[in-house]
């Protein structure tokens, strides 16, 4: 498990995946071809399932497109810590069933190298040495993260 | 304690009194999307095959951002869309050549006072200007409410905008909502809605609650609302399609307050690559431009297109510089060529795009070369936004991007 580390503010959604693809990839397969291709040209490359990506405020902010939590999820990406996420992300990564930790603290205490887990059922988050608590999710978001996404959540529920 | 205008209209969707924080279920009276709904009806048919939507009649779908189609992929997503929309009914179907999708909605008087309006865009808040409850979801949440018609929201806490005064002569709506962003800044309005109050609203027209309603989200609201008055009621022609107009209560309780004094704003730009990093066009260094982007659904109707005209005063674009115009509708674009400013365009040398979203997104009709720089009139500046990372995108308003092409260098259209 390996932490991804973007220490900026602001990384809007051309950065994570570019408005120029949006039309003719949306696919996990094709996302993931350029997704951060403007941010961090290696992510492709090194990512795995189960890393982390940490990183700073109003992170996401910029288009409703949802490539970027689709192509994070697709590719396993256990969770993404920040400082702060915009509406419409946040919103987007509870519907493809990605954890997202909201955490200042620990994005502040964190320096590369640190180990980072998350335990999102106790809202724990480990940095290293430290613990940093988080607030559980309500109860309709949960629902919606565990099932794995809003479509699923509506298949299993049958609304 | 009074009530804002987010609690009152959630909490009549609701059916009860919500505080800031509590999650409340809607069923919006539209869900909007556009080129995108190719991939929704991906989602929507592996979810529920052969299915129905649940309410046709609460879906409009525009295509408008790759329009007409620049590839195969796009115009096979066009075709899929036609054929969805034919097999299920939806009518509020607007294709190739109607217009972007935030100037047609409200045109059809889709976007009422008091009504909730969700759409897969993220300047789906423009319809705030219609005192509309309106806020950006993701393809996903689309899909779900094609067939659930239901979604979920948070009571926003609210942050009071209070305007006053009058914009001089070469200042408009565009400088001011980015000089706004730039003192609240790209998240200053995160998760919150922002209500625009004070003497100055009942005179700021349509096309200018629409600029500043459009760039709401670049502050990170998640809805920015004028309220329904006069100038509402005449763009739609009727008093009663606003009697569900709701507004705040004066004692209302708002998280931040903040005051802007319209005769003290300047013609501003947002500097590459944050739409927050904001400055007076007189404090730039000499930046000379390669193109000149007039339209979008920021700025892309017949009074934006006619500020810039009367700045550029019939003088022609410079050669070292392409300028690009687009109305934002068939609509407009008729009103345009009827007081014959598209002739008038077309004279200077600007090249003339069909309605739509043109080069906003980097897609086609105007990409950047590495190392060229944009005045646009958009709403967003990120780097490799118009097709190109190594480009270099300004925004500001129309009368600024006329003086820019006049003169090659982004100017304040005070000093052409
Ligand atoms: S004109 Fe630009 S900002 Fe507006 S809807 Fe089209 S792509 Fe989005």
């Amino acid at each position: 498990m390996a932490v991804h580390y973007y220490s900026q503010n602001d990384i809007n959604t051309d950065l994570l995946f570019p408005g120029k693809y949006t039309y003719t990839c949306g696919t996990g397969p094709e996302i993931v071809e350029h997704l951060l291709e403007d941010l961090d040209p290696g992510f492709r490359e090194k990512v795995k399932a189960g890393d982390i990506i940490m990183a700073g405020s109003n992170f996401g902010c910029g288009s409703s497109r949802e490539q970027p939590t689709l192509g994070l999820k697709y590719l396993g990406v256990q969770a993404i810590i920040a400082r702060s996420f915009a509406r419409i992300f946040y919103r987007s990564s509870i519907n493809q069933g990605l954890l997202l930790v909201q955490s200042p603290d620990a994005v502040d205490f964190y320096t590369p190298g640190d180990e980072v887990t998350v335990d999102p059922s106790a809202g724990i988050l480990r940095v290293g040495e430290r613990e940093f608590p988080f607030p559980a999710l309500p109860v309709e978001m949960l629902a919606i993260l565990e099932a794995g996404g809003l479509l699923n959540w509506i298949k299993e529920n049958n609304v | 304690m009074g009530l804002t205008f987010a609690q009152k209209l959630l909490g009549r969707a609701a059916g009860k009194v919500v505080e800031p924080g509590e999650i409340v279920f809607v069923e919006p009276d539209l869900v909007l999307t556009h080129d995108n709904s190719s991939a929704i009806i991906g989602k929507f048919e592996s979810t529920l095959p052969e299915g129905k939507v649940k309410h046709p009649d609460r879906i409009a779908i525009v295509l408008d951002h790759v329009t007409p189609a620049a590839t195969s992929k796009n115009a096979a997503g066009h075709a899929r869309v036609r054929k969805f929309v034919a097999e299920q009914g939806i009518e509020k179907f607007f294709d190739v050549g109607s217009g972007i999708c935030h100037q047609v909605l409200p045109e059809q008087h889709l976007t009422l006072p008091g009504g909730i309006v969700v759409g897969s865009d993220s300047h789906t808040c423009t319809y705030g200007a219609f005192n509309t409850f309106a806020t950006g979801i993701d393809r996903t949440e689309a899909a779900g409410l094609w067939i659930t018609g239901r979604t979920w929201f948070k009571v926003p806490e609210t942050i009071e905008i209070n305007l006053e005064g009058f914009l001089q002569s070469g200042v408009s709506a565009k400088d001011l909502i980015m000089t706004i962003i730039g003192k609240l800044g790209s998240d200053g309005a995160n998760y919150k809605a922002v209500e625009f109050h004070g003497s100055a609203v009942s005179g700021l027209l349509i096309h200018e609650r629409m600029t500043i309603a459009n760039m709401g989200i670049e502050m990170g609201a998640k809805i920015a609302v004028f309220p329904a008055d006069r100038i509402t009621s005449d763009f739609l022609f009727s008093d009663a399609l606003c009697k569900a107009a709701l507004w705040s209560d004066i004692d209302a309780e708002f998280c931040e307050v903040y005051n802007f004094d319209l005769g003290e704003i300047v013609p501003v730009v947002a500097r590459p690559h944050t739409v927050d990093n904001v400055c007076p066009v007189s404090d730039l260094p000499e930046t000379k431009v390669d193109q000149v982007f007039l339209g979008t659904c920021t700025n892309g109707r017949v009074e934006d297109l006619k500020s810039a005209l009367e700045v550029m005063k019939g003088r022609k674009v410079v050669p070292s510089v392409r300028m690009l115009v687009g109305a934002a509708s068939r609509d407009e674009y008729v009103k345009a060529l009827q007081q014959g400013i598209i002739e008038e365009f077309v004279k200077a040398g600007a090249v003339i795009l069909p309605p739509g979203c043109g080069p906003c997104l980097g897609a086609h009709q105007g990409v950047l070369a590495p190392g060229e720089v944009c005045l646009s009139t958009a709403n967003r500046n990120f780097k490799g936004r118009m097709g190109e990372k190594d480009a270099f995108i300004y925004l500001g308003s129309p009368e600024t991007a006329a003086a820019t092409a006049i003169t090659g260098v982004i100017t304040d259209p005070r000093e052409v």
